[in-house]
């Protein structure tokens, strides 16, 4: 609902070109979350939309500044909650790096299969809500219930079903046991057939194509300009994936496809993220062939305190490029933890990218850039 | 585009429209998926995190919390306060007070992981409830061991009784050497009063801090 | 039996009777979507208010008549007010022509096809009405979205009208019934000897009845309050109430209306046990088919876009209708040439 005294005109002297500002305000029906967007509208027309943040800021780089490497594992999980195995394994990864702790490869393994877990159900949050913000009340359901499948395999694994904090510097927390891992292949059996009813349900009716072709062409240019990364660029025909271009963990020893269509609008975006489902389940079960039998953590110091310098580690996250850069003065509490956020990059192109567009149209397009507030803000 | 594309794409949207509404369809005939809380409700898996709790030792029917702090250094969020006491014949000090702020916590488990006893565990707690804020902001983890241990109590008498009369031979044991060792004459054995297992109230032997009373 | 054989009686009887059906209608039609949505959803629906949900209208009733009804300042008032009762009563006058079976229709008049559709153009004008009085630029917005939608649906539907007068050559609505006598290939959809085309003709009928009513995948006017707020935006309690009733009631006429003229109205489909209360019972469940298949498509699709919507009615079902009509002119007009010719 806006509110009468935010429709400002602003006539420019001549009343065919009269704009008004409409504010997209912080409470959202739709599930995007606390963003607010400040459109300067020609009728129905975007003249200029300007993504205004900060609403959910929650200080995460500055906490790491005053907890020591150990305790600022929780936060990671909460800075992109759909995704937070990721995130987690950005950190820990960073800080093996930097103490060059070696970790085992079943850990490494089960750090994979958990990840790429996470990233189907991140992507099938991302799906429901773009439905949703569509008009199709039914598919987000649907995906909820493949969705309840995982969280009830992580939860069975490691107790929690969102913010996990599961990995330790070295390793897992626990190990995975043979129920995660059956449950797990039963997963991927059910999965596929789910994927393919996905697919009849949404992906080829012709009101949704209608709805998403050729809508918001957001171009390679425009992604390498404003460091967009994640299904954005590889919906606009460039093949950057961060397991492929920074490799990390077992990812050399796994095939795997990229999935990349060149349209770079709405649907090419959707399709990458409905591919990368497909490739998601792929690599898990290359995962749970190769997983060897082992210690599930490696020898990590008591007290752990890194050598002076600076490391950086990035993840292919389910939005995108996450990277910390973590800054230690051999202390035991960081110098500084730096957090690049791929939702950040991502919304930074909107406002070049909606200009002139139709509103209802804006919309869907910032739902195929599947921004996660808390994400941006941190 | 030409009439015939035009023609084409029309039915083949229609066409999709048909299939989508077949799948809704054969969803419909499926079961629903609901729970119905609270008619029906799930069981927690093993490793279910809920908010921790002191572990009941079936040996000695108390907690296994020596308050050495370790989860209250672990804790990221500040939300441990612990207090102990060394009693009489014990190597270690038991816990008097274990005092968890849940509405700081935030579940990551780095106490659970820290501690060297295996003293805490997750609970599989995840509808608390209460009317008061002080049941959250000052989870008293004593009370509730308290609590579950009477109910192990009546559920395993023997046990029970086990568990007692260990502890208070071991009390009685130490009783007896302390005052062996305070006083040379050999006196009485302990007092009855030294059978429970808690500070003596006899004068001649030393006495602990009194625990506080929440 | 003498007063009730008295027309004004017969008439004010009717009219109860239609009010009754149209309420309750719109009460139990809410429940029977929001289960039916459960159902696809693979979730219960409302359970809780009563055996099953059966309480649960009764319960959204009393909620919005406890509301406060407000009428801003500034609006017309009287335009306001005036708006949802002038939505809720073409529905009710357009069931007044309708068949429920050969004895059970409040007045049978022999121009009953215009009627109906006459009023059903009415509707646009009170929400058009209710969208300017609410002095809302959102409200004054959808209002015109919904107003340039119903006109560019109503006329592949009068086309198909058009189409359907020229095979039954009438519009009394009981005798268009009694001409699909017989059993099921009787009906008016299947008369594909006079019109090949009747299928594709029953589907245009059917979006453009989904169009106007603004259902979804058409629902713009409602569901376009994500974005902005929709057409009924100031109205609170029982005057939004009687705009969603009137939704319902829409639904219902169009649907009876599709049941009457493609579908046989009260005719049985073996044949046989068309009489009476039988006829009704026929009626009512053809009917009711048609809202279930409503509901079912309004929660498998998203929605489409403005401009989608009028390419598909202006490039797509005008073309279309257009075409049946002349086909259908074309076919009746064979005999007669062949006869010329041989």
């Amino acid at each position: 609902m806006i509110a009468q005294k935010d429709l400002i005109r602003v006539d420019n002297g001549d009343p065919t070109k009269e704009t008004f500002v409409l504010n997209l305000g912080p409470q959202h029906p739709a599930a995007h979350g606390v963003l607010r967007v400040l459109l300067t509208m020609d009728g129905e027309w975007i003249q200029r939309a300007e993504p205004i943040i900060g609403y959910i800021h929650r200080m995460h780089e500055k906490m790491g500044e005053n907890r020591t490497w150990a305790k600022f594992l929780p936060n990671t999980s909460r800075i992109d909650y759909l995704s937070a195995m990721h995130y987690t394994h950005a950190f820990v990864g960073a800080v093996e790096r930097a103490a060059k702790i070696e970790v085992p490869e079943r850990a490494e393994y089960a750090r994979v299969i958990t990840s790429e877990l996470n990233r189907i159900s991140s992507h099938m949050v991302w799906w429901g809500a773009l439905l949703l913000d569509l008009g199709g009340f039914t598919p987000i359901l649907y995906a909820f219930d493949d969705r309840e499948k995982i969280l009830d395999l992580l939860e069975g694994l490691c107790g929690a079903r969102l913010t996990y904090c599961y990995y330790r510097f070295g390793g897992l927390y626990n190990d995975v046991d043979d129920a995660f891992l059956k449950g797990t292949r039963d997963f991927v059996t059910h999965m596929r057939p789910r994927l393919k009813m996905y697919r009849e349900l949404v992906t080829d009716n012709i009101i949704l194509r209608k709805r998403l072709m050729g809508i918001g062409p957001i171009s390679g240019e425009m992604c390498r300009k404003y460091g967009a990364t994640g299904p954005v660029i590889r919906g606009a025909g460039v093949a950057y994936d961060v397991r492929r271009a920074e490799p990390y963990s077992v990812y050399p020893k796994l095939s795997f496809k990229i999935p990349v269509h060149p349209e770079a609008d709405s649907m090419a975006r959707y399709l990458v993220r409905m591919d990368e489902m497909e490739e998601s389940l792929h690599i898990i079960e290359q995962a749970l062939d190769q997983i060897p039998a082992g210690p599930f953590i490696g020898k990590v110091p008591r007290v752990l305190k890194l050598p002076v310098g600076d490391t950086c580690y990035a993840v292919e996250a389910a939005r995108g490029r996450f990277m910390v850069r973590i800054v230690s003065d051999g202390k035991e509490i960081p110098y500084r933890i730096k957090l690049r956020t791929p939702s950040f990059s991502n919304l930074s192109l909107y406002e070049e990218a909606s200009k002139g567009m139709i509103l209802p149209d804006a919309l869907a397009m910032m739902g195929s850039l599947d921004l996660v507030i808390p994400d941006i803000d941190r | 585009m030409s009439l015939k594309t035009a023609f084409l794409e029309t039915l083949s949207g229609f066409k999709s429209l048909l299939t989508g509404m077949r799948i809704t369809a054969r969803e419909a005939a499926k079961p629903s998926i609901t729970v119905q809380y609270p008619h029906e409700t799930l069981k927690m898996p093993d490793r279910f995190r809920g908010h921790v709790k002191l572990v009941l030792d079936p040996e000695t029917g108390k907690s296994r919390c020596t308050s050495c702090n370790l989860c209250v250094r672990a804790c990221p969020s500040d939300c441990i306060e612990v207090e102990g006491i060394k009693r009489e014949g014990e190597k270690k000090k038991s816990v008097t007070e274990y005092v968890l702020d849940f509405t700081t916590c935030s579940l990551c488990g780095s106490c659970v992981e820290a501690c060297p006893s295996d003293a805490i565990e997750y609970s599989k707690d995840y509808n608390v409830v209460s009317l008061h804020r002080e049941d959250f902001s000052r989870m008293d983890l004593v009370k509730k061991l308290e609590a579950e241990a009477k109910v192990w109590a009546e559920k395993n008498p023997e046990a029970a009784a086990k568990a007692k009369a260990a502890s208070e031979a071991a009390t009685a044991a130490a009783a007896s050497a302390a005052l062996a060792k305070a006083t040379p004459a050999p006196s009485t054995s302990a007092t009855p009063a030294a059978a429970a297992p808690s500070v003596t109230t006899s004068g001649v032997l030393p006495r602990g801090p009194e625990p506080k009373t929440t | 039996m003498h007063l009730l054989s008295l027309e004004p009686i017969r008439i004010l009887l009717y009219l109860f009777g239609i009010c009754a059906f149209v309420g309750a209608n719109a009460a139990y039609l809410v429940l029977a979507e929001r289960k039916g949505a459960g159902r696809i959803q693979r979730r219960p629906g409302p359970n809780e208010a009563g055996f099953g949900g059966i309480l649960q209208p009764i319960a959204d009733g009393i909620k919005l008549l406890a509301k406060q009804v407000m009428v801003p300042p500034g609006t017309d008032g009287l335009l306001f007010r005036a708006a949802p009762l002038l939505v809720m009563a073409p529905p009710l006058m357009c069931l007044a022509v309708i068949p429920f079976s050969d004895s059970l229709v409040a007045r049978n008049l022999n121009v009953g096809l215009l009627f109906v559709f006459s009023f059903g153009s009415i509707n646009v004008m009170a929400l058009m009405l209710g969208g300017w009085a609410s002095r809302n630029k959102f409200a004054i917005i959808s209002a015109a979205r919904v107003v340039s939608q119903s006109v560019a649906y109503e006329i592949p539907m009068l086309l198909v009208v058009i189409t359907l007068l020229m095979v039954t050559g009438t519009m009394d609505l009981n005798e268009i019934i009694g001409q699909q006598a017989g059993g099921i290939w009787h009906w008016n959809l299947f008369k594909v000897w006079v019109n090949p085309l009747m299928p594709v003709t029953f589907i245009i009928f059917f979006i453009c009845m989904l169009a106007e009513t603004n259902r979804a995948p058409f629902d713009m006017a409602e569901a376009e309050s994500e974005l902005v707020a929709g057409a009924f935006t100031e109205y609170g309690g029982m005057g939004f109430g009687v705009f969603f009733m009137a939704e319902y009631a829409n639904i219902v006429v169009g649907c009876s209306l599709a049941t009457v003229l493609f579908l046989g109205g009260w005719q049985s489909p073996i044949g046989v046990l068309s009489g009476g209360l039988w006829g009704a019972g026929w009626f009512l469940l053809k009917m009711y088919g048609l809202i279930f298949t409503v509901i079912w498509i309004r929660w498998t699709f998203p929605r489409t876009q403005f401009y989608s919507l009028l390419n598909l009615s202006w490039k797509i079902l005008i073309p279309v209708s257009l075409f049946t009509l002349l086909l259908t002119g074309a076919m009746m007009k064979l005999p007669l040439v062949f006869n010329q010719l041989f």
